[in-house]
């Protein structure tokens, strides 16, 4: 199965990169672009009985690595 | 003193924070390999700076899975100081020992310059001899940060170990040079024995360095 995550920063962090890419981007010519927030993907492979228990452990690995919790959300979406 | 040194695969402080343990602790530290996978009887375990795994996804969180690690925590739970310092301080961060995270410099860019900063609490191992002091910073990701919540807690229990100041010790907007929240530059554990700072005072520890503040951590450890 394959699954995919986001990782992005929390509403309540301040984003400087996303604020500078925004910038950069309305210099471009882009004036309706509000708001960036630049985040992570992270494309794995995993063996898994079912995509719930594949979710399970995505999660878990999220919690426990891929995500820092205190300034980071995550998503996971599995893929058979 | 038995002094320890865990060295990961990237880290580059090491022996700077082994030449100022040797000179103002007086014994050469043990250097152990982050493979390794005990401690035994340590007085004082520090977790250098350097770019740890090339600061593979975040900075610290490779290196906080490393084999030793599970020895520096299961170390700092018993009560043996442990430090970190810049890189390590993301390590510590990482491994759960401290409490914050830190994030990329407000100005985006890296940092290497000398910064002052003043003890918030004075009545620790680390800093029972520390006064306003100079030291270098060298860190991309020093912007520390924390929720309301936790920043409550961690100022209740008296946490905040060094802040960053002006030359009068004034705490303020100017003097903060990576945006992090409070002026922050290290924090304790709850129980004060574990300190994490992104100021380097291995690297102003004797005269030919232009300045020996950085030796009053050391100091304190001994007293």
């Amino acid at each position: 199965m394959l699954a995919k995550i986001h990782i992005t920063l929390k509403k309540d962090v301040l984003d400087p990169q996303g604020s500078v890419i925004a910038n950069s981007l309305k210099s471009l010519g882009f004036d309706n672009v509000n708001d960036v927030r630049q985040g992570k993907f992270i494309e794995l492979e995993i063996n898994s009985n079912s995509k719930e228990e594949a979710e399970k452990q995505c999660n878990d690995m999220c919690e426990k690595l891929l995500a820092n919790l205190v300034i980071e959300d995550y998503s996971v979406e599995i893929e058979n | 003193m038995k002094t320890h040194v865990i060295v990961f695969p990237g880290s580059n402080c090491d022996r700077d924070v082994a030449v100022a343990i040797q000179n103002i602790i007086g014994s050469s530290p043990e250097m152990v390999w982050h493979k390794d996978s005990t401690i035994n009887q340590s007085d004082l375990i520090i977790v250098p700076g350097g770019f740890s795994y090339g600061d593979y996804l975040r900075c610290g969180a490779m290196a906080s899975t490393s084999p030793i690690m599970k020895s520096v925590i299961e170390n700092a739970n018993k009560g043996v100081p442990v430090m970190g310092i810049c890189n390590g301080f993301q390590i510590l961060i990482e491994s759960g020992l401290l409490q914050g995270a830190l994030m990329r410099n407000s100005s985006l860019s890296f940092i290497c310059r000398d910064i002052i900063i003043k003890p918030t609490n004075t009545k620790t191992i680390f800093t029972n001899k520390s006064t306003i002091s100079k030291m270098p910073i060298a860190h991309n990701e020093g912007n520390y940060f924390a929720n309301s919540n936790q920043i409550k807690e961690i100022e209740d229990n008296d946490q905040i170990a060094f802040q960053y100041c002006d030359e009068n010790g004034d705490i303020n907007a100017h003097s903060n040079p990576n945006g992090s929240i409070n002026n922050i530059a290290g924090v304790f554990n709850k129980s004060k024995n574990v300190l994490g700072m992104m100021p380097h005072p291995e690297r102003a520890a004797e005269s030919i360095h232009g300045c020996d503040d950085g030796r009053n951590i050391f100091e304190s450890l001994l007293s």
